[in-house]
């Protein structure tokens, strides 16, 4: 088991920097998510720890000590690629061992290795199986089991679930965080779905362009983004950003005026942006438990019901709203619904740099 | 009743009459190396009376069987260089970024054009003066490596996935052991390839042999052959006889590795 610390790290191909400056602590036995957009260099990041690939600036250390120039078998990781780069020509056995076989691992200790592995995720039948003759399902598996077998001091997972069906995937999440929660290794996880990031993370690493947007945990990037772009990428459906102006003590809406909360700045040219989820739109009776201020009504554009809950489309003031209307019982098309804003969960962001500046900042700056 | 496409009609005697043309002269020559010398002139296909007297003469009253012996380990020696080195070649220039890199590959690529026709000069020249003519490093060392092979094996090597690699990197394999456990075994529909265009081009080569050599017990197959060709009188029934042995280790190597071509080790269970 051991810490992981980035200081400083920059990275480079061919004279552009895809890698802009990252300093990162991960703590012994966490499990973090790299997450954001694609291109936006996860991979690269996970790679660069891996030892893969070099870095141009910066130090990472693996439980305290500088691993800059040591090789990949040298710093105890191990890796599940999104192929899950199985070697075609062994069976699903050679896959585990091979790292142990490598290393001269006697035959005996290999095997016993291995098949606890197999046990912990049910390969005992498929050992002898080459990956050819494997489901998807099985081959992520056996990726898993590889590095398992290994028993690093970190993991490293680079989209490993992306090539699996939707149901599939969802069960093989909950199968990785039991896993987390059995080893405790510490782990690092790169994905660009959100919904992966917020139920597996101790703390999720929100990456943008080979820079660092925000740390933190889920439930502290879904409340309290630090920005316009944290803010629209946590939490599904995107959270609704609205125009506004402040205007003296008030801000003005495209369709009507709000009290101003307290703001940790104020833009000099007063354009800012309102913030708020989907959840955080009330309608019908729940709209009555906000002050009069709020409240207002939307005509109903797109209805996407889905069982227990629908997704509405609402427009007002020539402003599209997403939001979430709980229970089987929908609006139609066409039709006015009484609608508020939740006064406690709206984010502020300034128009122009997109920064935060709503009241659960003002401690924070 | 059974609807024959005219299409299918056409191929097939195409196909046909084009095993027919390719097989006639081995035909004759196999039938020709049963005839008897004083038959060799006459018209009539098949022989009056089918000897193996050929056979037993050339195996023992001549340099044949050290001529294929010599042409047996060129061959051999050649071959397994070309296996070995051009997929290391190969695949370096398919898997390493190096300055320079491209410009490798586009002039061992540009080497293709150039006919052997032309090359033997500077090979004469440069095995003169390093003393290798007339032996049997002299025959070979032109065929150690081969600008083709080069070119066939990096790209088979550049549909192996990086990501394969990189696993065993972390696995904990040393740059050369990856090449050998992990990229090699992938490609061995395209060693098979490989090996078959190498045996059979050096079994088969016929003018640099002849320039390099100038005794007859290092002569290869070919030469040989050639050689009992005279000015005055050829003997054809001993020509004919040795080129029907010449052909039996074609045919083996053809049988050995084309099983591999069509059967490789597919690159699926890599992705989901
Ligand atoms: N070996 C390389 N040489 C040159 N550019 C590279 C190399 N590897 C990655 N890049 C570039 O770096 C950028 C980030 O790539 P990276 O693979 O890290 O993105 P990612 O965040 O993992 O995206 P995705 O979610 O699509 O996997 C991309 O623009 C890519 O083109
Ligand atoms: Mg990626």
């Amino acid at each position: 088991m051991a810490s992981v610390t980035l200081r400083g790290i920059r990275k480079a191909f061919d004279r552009t920097e895809i890698i802009k400056g990252i300093d990162l602590d991960i703590a012994d036995k966490e499990f973090v998510v790299f997450v954001g957009p694609s291109g936006c260099g996860k991979s690269t990041l996970l790679r660069l720890i891996a030892g893969l690939e070099d870095v141009s600036a910066g130090e990472i250390l693996i439980d305290g000590r500088v691993v800059n120039n040591t090789a990949p078998k040298d710093r105890n990781i191990a890796m599940v690629f999104q192929s899950y780069a199985l070697y075609p020509h062994m069976t699903v056995a050679r896959n585990m061992g091979f790292g142990l076989r490598a290393a001269k691992t006697p035959t005996s200790e290999i095997d016993r290795r291995v098949g606890e592995a197999a046990a912990m995720l049910g390969l005992e039948s498929l050992l002898q199986r080459r990956p050819g003759e494997l489901s998807g399902g099985q081959r992520q598996r056996v990726a898993m089991g590889r590095a398992i077998v290994r028993d690093p001091e970190v993991f490293l997972f680079d989209e490993p679930l992306s090539n699996l069906d939707a149901q599939l995937r969802n069960q093989v999440r909950t199968d990785i965080k039991k896993l987390h929660q059995q080893v405790r290794t510490t782990s690092i996880y790169v994905t660009h779905d959100q919904v992966e990031a917020m139920t597996l993370a101790d703390r999720i690493v929100l990456l943008r362009d080979g820079r660092i947007e925000q740390v933190g945990t889920p439930i502290e990037l879904f409340t309290c983004p630090a920005n316009r772009f944290v803010a629209r990428f946590i939490g599904s459906p995107s959270m609704n950003i609205i125009p506004a102006q402040i205007d003296d003590n008030e801000i003005v809406l495209p369709w009507m005026r709000l009290p101003t909360p307290p703001l940790a700045t104020r833009p000099t040219d007063g354009r800012i942006e309102l913030g708020i989820r989907p959840d955080d739109l009330l309608t019908g009776a729940a709209c009555h438990s906000v002050p009069e201020a709020y409240r207002f009504t939307a005509e109903v554009r797109v209805v996407e019901p889905m069982g227990a809950e629908s997704q509405l489309i609402v427009s007002v003031g020539g402003q599209d709203l997403q939001l979430r209307l709980m229970g089987r019982l929908f609006p139609k098309p066409g039709e006015r619904i009484a609608c508020a804003l939740d006064p406690a969960e709206l984010h502020v962001f300034d128009a122009t740099t997109g920064v935060a500046i709503g009241q659960r900042h003002i401690s924070l700056q | 009743m059974k609807i024959v496409r005219p299409g299918r009609v056409i191929g097939f005697t195409l196909l046909a009459l084009g095993g027919i043309v390719m097989i006639m002269p081995l035909l004759f020559m196999l039938v020709t190396s049963l005839k008897s010398n004083s038959e060799i002139y006459e018209l009539h296909v098949l022989p009056r009376e089918p000897t193996l007297g050929n056979y037993i003469e050339i195996l023992t009253h001549s340099h044949f069987a050290r001529w294929f012996l010599v042409s047996f380990v060129v061959a051999a020696v050649s071959t397994v260089s070309v296996l070995f080195f051009d997929s290391l070649i190969g695949y370096t220039l398919a898997k390493f970024r190096f300055r320079g890199s491209g410009v490798v590959f586009v002039a061992i690529l540009s080497t293709l054009m150039i006919p052997t026709e032309m090359l033997v000069i500077p090979w004469y020249v440069m095995a003169k003066s390093m003393g290798w003519l007339d032996s049997i490093w002299g025959i070979m060392f032109p065929g150690m490596m081969t600008g083709f092979g080069v070119f066939l094996m990096r790209q088979f090597f550049a549909g192996v996935p990086d990501e394969l690699l990189d696993a065993a990197r972390i696995d904990g394999l040393g740059e050369f052991e990856i090449f050998w456990k992990v990229a090699l075994p992938l490609v061995t529909p395209a060693l098979s390839a490989l090996a078959i265009f190498a045996f059979l081009g050096n079994w088969t080569a016929f003018l640099w042999p002849l320039i390099v050599t100038t005794s007859p017990n290092l002569y290869t197959v070919p030469v040989g052959l050639a050689s009992l060709s005279g000015e005055f009188q050829t003997d054809w029934e001993m020509i004919m006889t040795g080129s029907s042995i010449a052909t039996i280790p074609t045919l083996l190597v053809f049988i050995l590795l084309q099983r591999n071509i069509v059967n490789g080790i597919t690159l699926s269970g890599l992705k989901g």
